[in-house]
């Protein structure tokens, strides 16, 4: 994507918005013009800009301690055979439980601070990047078993040097869905219980009638949103740059 | 490097039930032997038995060292695919096996052996940017640096264009001479330039072919090495 595609997207999105509240005549407080947003971000950016600071505190702390202990569980899943056997299917039955359904439960358990946010985004990112990395894992050439098996290597040495350095572009497609996942679950976590970040500011600009406000919570997430998966895009490249020497 | 064992390999081989082949294979100490058969006689399996790696079947028989020890940590491989890490530049892929151990790497004897094979300018470069010929070189390098008195050889040379693995099977012999060498490989040509013997598996067991009277590597187009190579395809598409 290049800047001017982004700006044409971008100004194209705006034009069909406005165009919608023109032809609909929706009065401001149902959807409100682009302008008003625009000028309510304005009148309301300290308070905008403290919760997505907290949002974004939220959502990259969740993504570093998902996307760590993702990895370390996937290491510990290739490294032990009975480990795999045991956790694998308990992993995937885990799956079946709807993460949102537990925010009530973790916000009982963790507080209304961010730490039950936290937690949430962990639980939400922790299978994809465990999935993801496993597979990597696994899919270590059997050509690299035998040489490293006829050099004397450990098992985990051969992960440390072989297995972990191929397995690191596929770290690097869990890590693209756990950047899109984060912010969810970050949001979901304010809206089950906070009194600070955007889920939460959403949430009560809705209540208070004021759709301007939210609508530009909105946005600001979304900005959030793209700006890290651009981030951790960059990352997951840098990834797979290095696996494959270039 | 303590001084090459010879190696006897016999007994039988049976995957899933079914015999495959029976096997009575002695590797000279010091000398290359040239393991020749068509695809699917079980010339790989040979290998990785004596490299002590799983097979898939099941082996009866005893293979032993003719000074009585372990061949464990006594033998080193080199594959028909160079097997160099792509995220490691050409010296530390060289150094690989001391890492895998956790001993401490020795890289100017890394370099020195890279200068053997006639890399030194690309020490530092990553392997994607060499040529075939280049990355089994570096391949060589690496199996020279775990200085094992056995090596074994899995069609090393077979992806490389005809010059190159000319130039591949000079700088091996010279490289590996003193120790004890077993070339799996299915190019006749290649069996009668290297081998001190040559050994023919097939279904009915393993052969002795009688080599050349001068001592390899052998000139490709030495007579006796062109007549021995051309009854060994003779004989190979005889046996099928």
């Amino acid at each position: 994507m290049r800047g001017r595609d982004i700006l044409a997207a971008v100004l194209l999105a705006l034009a069909l918005w406005q165009a919608a509240v023109t032809l609909t005549g929706a009065p401001h407080f149902i959807l409100p013009s682009p302008l008003r947003v625009m000028q309510a971000a304005w009148a309301s950016r300290v308070l905008i800009a403290q919760n997505a600071w907290v949002t974004g505190i939220e959502v990259l702390l969740g993504l570093i301690l998902g996307t760590a202990l993702g990895a370390a569980t996937a290491i510990g899943l290739a490294l032990s055979k009975r480990a795999e056997r045991l956790m694998l299917p308990l992993l995937v039955f885990s799956q079946a439980v709807p993460v949102f359904a537990l925010a009530p439960l973790l916000t009982l358990w963790f507080g209304y601070g961010m730490g039950s946010k936290i937690v949430m985004t962990v639980l939400i990112i922790f299978f994809p990047v465990t999935s993801a990395f496993h597979d990597g894992l696994r899919r270590a050439a059997p050509g690299y078993h035998d040489l490293a098996a006829t050099m004397g290597a450990s098992r985990w040495r051969f992960m440390r040097h072989i297995a972990i350095p191929q397995a690191l572009p596929a770290l690097g497609s869990g890590l693209r869905l756990a950047a899109v996942y984060a912010p969810i679950g970050a949001v979901i976590g304010e809206w089950v219980g906070a009194s600070r970040g955007l889920g939460y500011l959403m949430l009560l600009a809705n209540g208070r009638a004021k759709i301007d406000l939210m609508f530009a919570a909105l946005i600001v997430l979304a900005c959030l949103t793209v700006a890290l998966h651009l981030a951790v895009g960059k990352l997951a490249d840098r990834l797979s740059r290095y696996a494959h020497g270039d | 490097m303590t001084p090459p064992p010879g190696i006897t390999l016999a007994g039988d081989y049976a995957l899933g039930g079914a015999p495959l082949f029976s096997a009575d294979l002695h590797l000279r100490a010091g000398e290359w032997t040239c393991l020749l058969g068509r695809s699917g006689t079980g010339k790989t399996t040979i290998l990785r038995l004596l490299l002590g790696l799983p097979t898939g079947g099941h082996f009866a028989g005893q293979i032993a060292a003719t000074d009585g020890a372990s061949l464990q940590n006594r033998v080193s491989y080199m594959a028909q695919s160079d097997l160099l890490l792509p995220w490691l530049n050409v010296l530390d892929n060289v150094c690989i096996g001391a890492r895998l151990r956790g001993t401490p790497p020795d890289r100017a004897r890394a370099a020195e052996l890279l200068r053997r094979v006639g890399l030194s300018g690309a020490a530092h470069h990553m392997p994607r940017q060499l040529s075939g010929g280049m990355r089994q070189r570096a391949a060589l390098a690496r199996t020279l640096c775990e200085d094992r008195p056995v090596v074994l050889l899995d069609e090393p040379f077979s992806a490389l264009d005809a010059g190159t693995r000319a130039d591949m099977q000079d700088l091996a012999a010279q490289a590996l001479a003193g120790r004890t060498v077993l070339l799996v490989t299915h190019d006749p040509a290649e069996a009668a330039r290297l081998a001190h013997q040559i050994v023919l598996l097939s279904p009915q067991g393993t052969a002795v072919w009688p080599t050349p009277p001068q001592s390899p590597p052998r000139a490709i187009d030495a007579p006796d090495t062109i007549a021995s190579q051309s009854r060994l395809l003779a004989h190979l598409r005889c046996a099928a």
